[in-house]
């Protein structure tokens, strides 16, 4: 590593040699090294998470880079059983924006604010000059109050089963659908959503949640690697129970990408106790239709994440690598 | 009533489960009756990602092998062609533009994305036509379009050229690595050493070829040739088809992709590439060497067009090896198999890159890497 790629900021290989080796190795903490969506402190009372978002377009089907910047922080607390309290906002934007914009993104941040009960209490602005940054960048910062212990990635065993929340894909494939110009006569749009009302309703009905997370950047591939390395596990997942709707799967065929290093804002994986898993699935399935039942852990390649095909053959599903490029023929 | 056609069904039935069993269990049939060992060349690098993706290989009898072939274009890409678009890249005013992961190929010291990261402007487009809005875009500055792969891209290349001419656009030059499917075919097979039986045949080359260019194989090489789509069905039907060929004592170019591959191909596009393009009288071909005949070039006519021509004192002519440890010639030529590298999976990654097989998804090292051809 010598300079900064675009490929240290994929979500997947090169993007964790760039926070272990650089971040981890300066900032090295207990709470950090346990590298969970958000960090618990305070003896486990509080939930802790910041994220910085940019994206082009900043308005796209779905959301806006305003719902994203609540979603994105929100379900990082959400994940670790937590329920959104404060938000910080921090707001770099380049000479020249449109006020209107600004509102609109602002608004859409308010919206779902109350979506999930939780306030912005503290916030910065700066404005820099033109082509300093690319339009709009928004940091939030988060604090949420724990309302169930000891959910973590690193804790997942034989006894959990692996679910996923709704079809895979749709954020990544709608935002580099029109990235590229490329036209669908369908509707394709992001799943950015708020993820606490539907944990909440996991927790409330006691469903054993061992472990959460949401699939963003790297998609699902990027989770299911991460948690059987942290869990020190195999993850078997079978292909044809992982959820991916027509348009995403044929943006895929298009342009050659997997759905499962896409990327997603409202769409996560739990692990939960087995003997919970149809309950949990019911639950997931009145918010959307398309959760799925996809794996479970084994002992038959630790810290790796099998792929098992419908027709009795095995692969690996591994950690998505380099820059998303569309393939030559 | 008229009907949509919706995408989902030119592939679902193509990797049918049921499909994909009942012929894994009509090749084992078959296969008990070889009198010896059959190993099969997909030429392809789409071939070879299809059958590791699909895990195909564990379909297979012990007596049928896959040797994966030379069929990707970015893994054959020498280093000191690469060298030459970092060149052209670090040019004032030119913005460089080529196809999906070139951007990620090593050269001598570094990649095109390494470039860009030290500011030079690179692009990579989806199709080459996406070049005429690049440099409407920014009439001060040169586009140069680094044109990489097989018979598939070349027509796109073409196109691009003649709306260039017809447009009279000043600021769109190319840089031609348009390479050809029969001459490293025929180069394998007469190293005496190699062990190809039967060739897998690429779909999309010959959907623009058509199945003419193999003819020659059966007839003078004496090894049978069945032209297979991208669909794991495809490759498991086409490997049957392979199998009876031998079986029955027959030896011919089959079609199985004959959906989209006729005899004659797209006879438009081919005519379009002739108008623009002469065979180069060599190519190196990374991992394998020089192959004559191999590649194509710009006609001396449209020499105005070639960046090779017009930027031809900063182009760097040195021919670069690669690294010692890395065996992807004898990996290309079906010797070995990936996993016997020494370097494979350590020294040598998809991130890092030493050898031809491992740069490129399509890459017979970076597939194995990718989906556990340990397995």
């Amino acid at each position: 590593m010598k300079q900064i790629k675009l490929a240290h900021g994929n979500g997947g290989e090169e993007n964790n040699e760039l926070i272990s080796k650089i971040f981890y190795k300066a900032f090295k903490n207990e709470i950090l090294e346990k590298s969970e969506d958000a960090a618990i402190i305070e003896d486990g009372k509080l939930a802790f998470s910041t994220d910085s978002f940019t994206v082009t377009p900043l308005f796209f089907a779905g959301a806006d880079i305003g719902k994203l910047a609540v979603c994105g922080t929100c379900n990082d607390l959400a994940m670790m059983g937590a329920q959104p309290k404060y938000l910080t906002c921090s707001v770099i934007v380049e000479e020249g924006f449109s006020i209107d914009e600004l509102k609109k993104i602002v608004s859409s941040m308010q919206k779902e604010l109350e979506i999930n009960g939780a306030k912005v209490v503290s916030g910065d602005t700066k404005v820099v000059p033109r082509g300093s940054v690319d339009k709009i960048f928004i940091n939030t910062t988060g604090i949420g109050k724990v309302l169930k212990s000891g959910i973590s990635s690193n804790s997942i065993t034989d006894e959990d089963a692996i679910i996923v929340s709704r079809d895979i894909g749709c954020h990544g494939a709608t935002i580099f659908a029109a990235r590229e110009g490329i036209e669908l006569t369908s509707e394709l749009k992001s799943d950015c959503t708020s993820l606490y009302p539907i944990v909440k309703k996991l927790l409330d009905e006691d469903i054993h949640v061992t472990a959460m997370r949401d699939a963003t950047r790297g998609g699902l591939s990027a989770v299911l690697n991460e948690w059987a390395k942290q869990s020190n596990i195999c993850i078997e997942v079978d292909e044809d129970k992982i959820p991916v709707c027509d348009e995403v799967m044929g943006l895929c065929e298009l342009l050659g990408f997997d759905a499962t290093s896409l990327a997603n804002e409202g769409t996560f994986l739990l692990a939960v106790k087995t003997q919970d898993a149809k309950k949990a699935l019911e639950i997931l399935q009145k918010f959307n239709k398309n959760a799925s039942i996809i794996g479970k852990l084994t002992d038959l390649h630790v810290k790796k994440v099998i792929l098992n095909s419908a027709w009795g053959t095995q692969r690996f599903l591994d950690m998505p690598t380099g820059e998303l490029l569309p393939r030559i023929c | 009533m008229s009907k949509t056609l919706q995408l989902k069904e030119l592939y679902t039935e193509f990797r049918n489960p049921d499909t994909i069993k009942s012929y894994a269990s009509l090749i084992k049939q078959e296969a008990k009756k070889l009198e010896r060992d059959v190993s099969i060349m997909e030429v392809c690098g789409g071939h070879t990602h299809t059958i590791m993706k699909y895990g195909l290989l564990q379909l297979l009898p012990k007596n049928v092998h896959f040797i994966h072939g030379p069929g990707c274009p970015v893994c054959i890409m020498p280093k000191e062609r690469v060298d030459h678009a970092i060149a052209l890249s670090k040019q004032p005013d030119v913005i460089l533009v080529t196809l999906g992961d070139m951007i990620k190929v090593p050269g001598s010291e570094a990649s095109l994305q390494d470039a860009r990261a030290k500011g030079a402007d690179v692009r990579f487009v989806y199709s080459p036509t996406d070049c005429l809005k690049i440099a409407e875009q920014n009439p001060d500055k040169t586009v140069i379009f680094f044109a990489i792969g097989f018979e598939t891209t070349t027509p796109m290349t073409s196109a691009l050229i003649n709306q260039v001419i017809n447009k009279n656009i000043k600021n769109i030059l190319f840089h031609i690595n348009h390479v050809t499917v029969p001459e490293p075919m025929r180069v394998l097979l007469d190293d005496d050493e190699n062990k190809i039986d039967a060739f897998i045949g690429p779909a999309h080359v010959s959907v623009i070829t058509g199945s003419k260019i193999y003819d020659e194989f059966p007839r003078d090489y004496k090894k049978p040739v069945v032209v297979s789509g991208f669909e794991p069905v495809d490759v498991i039907h086409s490997v049957l088809m392979i199998l009876k060929q031998f079986n029955e004592n027959r030896c011919e170019v089959e079609v199985e992709y004959s959906r989209s591959v006729s005899h004659d191909g797209n006879v438009v596009a081919q005519k379009l590439n002739d108008m623009f393009f002469e065979r180069r009288d060599t190519f190196r071909w990374r991992g394998v060497g020089e192959i004559p005949k191999s590649a194509l070039k710009l006609k001396d006519e449209y020499s105005y067009l070639d960046a090779e021509v017009t930027y031809a004192e900063i182009l760097p002519n040195e021919k670069i090896d690669d690294h010692k440890l890395c065996i992807c010639g004898d990996i290309l030529k079906g010797k070995a198999n990936p996993i016997e590298c020494k370097v494979f999976g350590n020294a040598c990654k998809p991130s890092s890159p030493l050898g031809s097989c491992m740069v490129s998804s399509e890459g017979a090292c970076a597939a194995y890497y990718k989906y556990g051809g340990i397995l």
